[in-house]
């Protein structure tokens, strides 16, 4: 079989050239008041990550730039979602 | 033309704007098709299978000329649960030597081919080029702004995906909701094409595209996997807010698929080359909205909801095509946009295909499409290959007796029964 594979490790696998300023803004202060933080688990880079405090973390190295958090975002936490500049973020050899 | 010296711009250089820029560039049209990425196809993923009639309907012939990888000569679909595994396989395959119906692909490969087939047409295409925003001027869209540059042409086509920020900013779409959606995430797995095809049984160019179900943990979606030239691609769908009250991520579901034991011998020592992630519409027509166009601007592709997940198979690119097809047949036509990318909608067949698909939803909706069904159908499958010393029973009695045993109502399983049937 194939092993499993954790997130890390995928990501290692793509190709980026990294933004300098992240393309994702979120607002940690409505984040932190937001019941469901639905993005947690539906970003499938898990790039959001839940702090101990309640807040949420983003970090926009490694997003695969398919929009689902800023689909999923129920409490408008995920307050600008556009691409990264021209030439960076992910690009995909197979695709 | 517009002081630019462009007469459309079309942004997005995936099926839909390649196929859109192509057929203005060969009826003489100056056009400009703008992608953000470094070459056409780096930004852009797919589950991997493309029907060919849609490449034809662009221009016949492409299907010949196209980097596909493998033609599609079996569907599989397999049910699943836990370790036990139901497929049922259909093998057609071709006439040697014929177009195939379908085949399967890679985008960074097919999309820089189409783009470039645009280009010898006459299309200039520009890379590594992010549009900021549409220009508009006394309520019509006149053009778009790209790294601080205004660029102006007749008509802007947007044909920048599902998240379209083009296609929000004229104010025909909002983003999709996320009831609407299912979370797609693939691996790319390397596997030498001769030991392909020895574990997939089909010969040079041939192929395998299977879909599992029941391989969500009960939630909506499926599994899909595709088999390319020297890789296959394996992934997974399933609905984000179902995933997130289960406590699962499509991450989680797609490593436990690597490793179920029906895909395990044929995943054994294959890398992984490449993790991707993409958004599906599952709102089918629903998610079309109700104005395609406002003045000097159309949407085309996913941007206009023009995506399809019928359970056994999902339906993009084809649509793209169409709707590239069709959008540019409108701006040679001339006259109201609106009207003249809808009749020209209709005769690619596209907005048919569509509406005619509505109760797919109904039956993609049941939740024991995801669970129980697969597991009643390899409880009974079980039940029917399980031989011991005492008589044979009868298969009536496996059915009720799984039934039973998963409780599942009779009368659920008849109101599935008809909902199917009034749907399908």
């Amino acid at each position: 079989m194939s092993a499993p594979i954790e997130i890390p490790a995928l990501l290692g696998l793509d190709t980026f050239d990294l933004d300098e300023t992240s393309h994702i803004d979120i607002d940690p202060v409505l984040c932190a008041t937001c019941p469901t933080k639905a993005c947690v688990a539906a970003c499938p880079a898990q790039l959001y990550r839940p702090e101990g405090d309640g807040g949420v973390v983003f970090d926009h190295a490694g997003c695969l730039e398919c929009g689902t958090c800023a689909v999923v975002c129920e409490h408008g936490g995920v307050v600008s979602w556009r691409s990264p500049s021209a030439g960076h973020g992910v690009s995909y050899r197979y695709g | 033309m517009s002081e630019d010296g462009i007469d459309v711009i079309v942004v997005g250089a995936g099926p839909a704007g390649a196929a859109c820029a192509l057929r203005l560039a060969r009826a003489g049209r100056s056009v400009v098709l703008v992608e953000r990425g470094l070459s056409a196809g780096a930004k852009n993923v797919s589950g991997g299978r493309l029907y060919t009639y849609a490449l034809e309907a662009v221009e016949e012939g492409l299907t010949a000329q196209a980097p596909w990888e493998r033609a599609v000569v079996r569907e599989q679909i397999m049910l699943m649960d836990g370790k036990r595994a139901v497929t049922v396989t259909v093998a057609d395959p071709p006439e040697p030597g014929s177009r195939p119906e379908s085949a399967t692909v890679l985008r960074a490969v097919l999309d820089p081919w189409l783009a470039g087939v645009a280009e010898d047409a006459g299309a200039l295409l520009a890379t590594g080029v992010v549009v900021d925003s549409l220009l508009i001027e006394h309520d019509r869209v006149v053009g778009i702004v790209a790294d601080g540059e205004e660029m102006r042409a007749e008509v802007v086509v947007a044909a920048d995906g599902v998240m379209s920020l083009l296609g929000r900013q004229a104010g025909l779409v909002s983003r999709p909701a996320a009831h609407a959606v299912g979370i797609g995430a693939k691996e790319v797995i390397g596997l030498e094409s001769s030991r392909l095809e020895e574990r997939f049984g089909v010969g040079a160019r041939e192929g395998v595209a299977m879909l599992m179900a029941g391989c969500t943990g009960g939630t909506a979606g499926g599994g899909f996997l595709y088999t390319n030239g020297s890789s296959l691609s394996l992934g997974i769908v399933a609905a984000p807010a179902e995933l997130s009250a289960a406590g699962l991520t499509v991450h989680r579901l797609l490593q436990d698929l690597k490793a179920h034991p029906a895909l395990a011998g044929l995943l054994a020592d294959a890398p992984t080359l490449e993790y991707s992630a993409h958004l599906v519409r599952e709102d089918g027509w629903a998610g079309v909205p109700k104005r395609l166009t406002r003045a000097g601007f159309v949407l085309v592709g996913e941007a206009a909801g023009f995506v399809l997940n019928l359970g056994y198979t999902v339906r993009g690119m084809d649509l793209a095509l169409l709707s590239g097809v069709a959008a540019a047949e409108a701006i040679i036509a001339g006259g109201d946009l609106e009207t003249a990318y809808r009749s020209a909608l209709d005769r690619t067949g596209l907005l048919a295909t569509m509406r005619a698909t509505r109760g797919y939803r109904d039956v993609l909706a049941m939740e024991r499409m995801y669970a129980a069904y697969p597991a009643l159908a390899l409880d009974v499958a079980a039940r029917m290959y399980a031989v011991d010393a005492g008589p044979p029973r009868h298969l009536r009695h496996h059915v009720t007796a799984a039934m039973r045993a998963r409780g599942v109502p009779m009368r659920g399983v008849v109101r599935d029964a008809l909902v199917g049937m009034r749907s399908l």
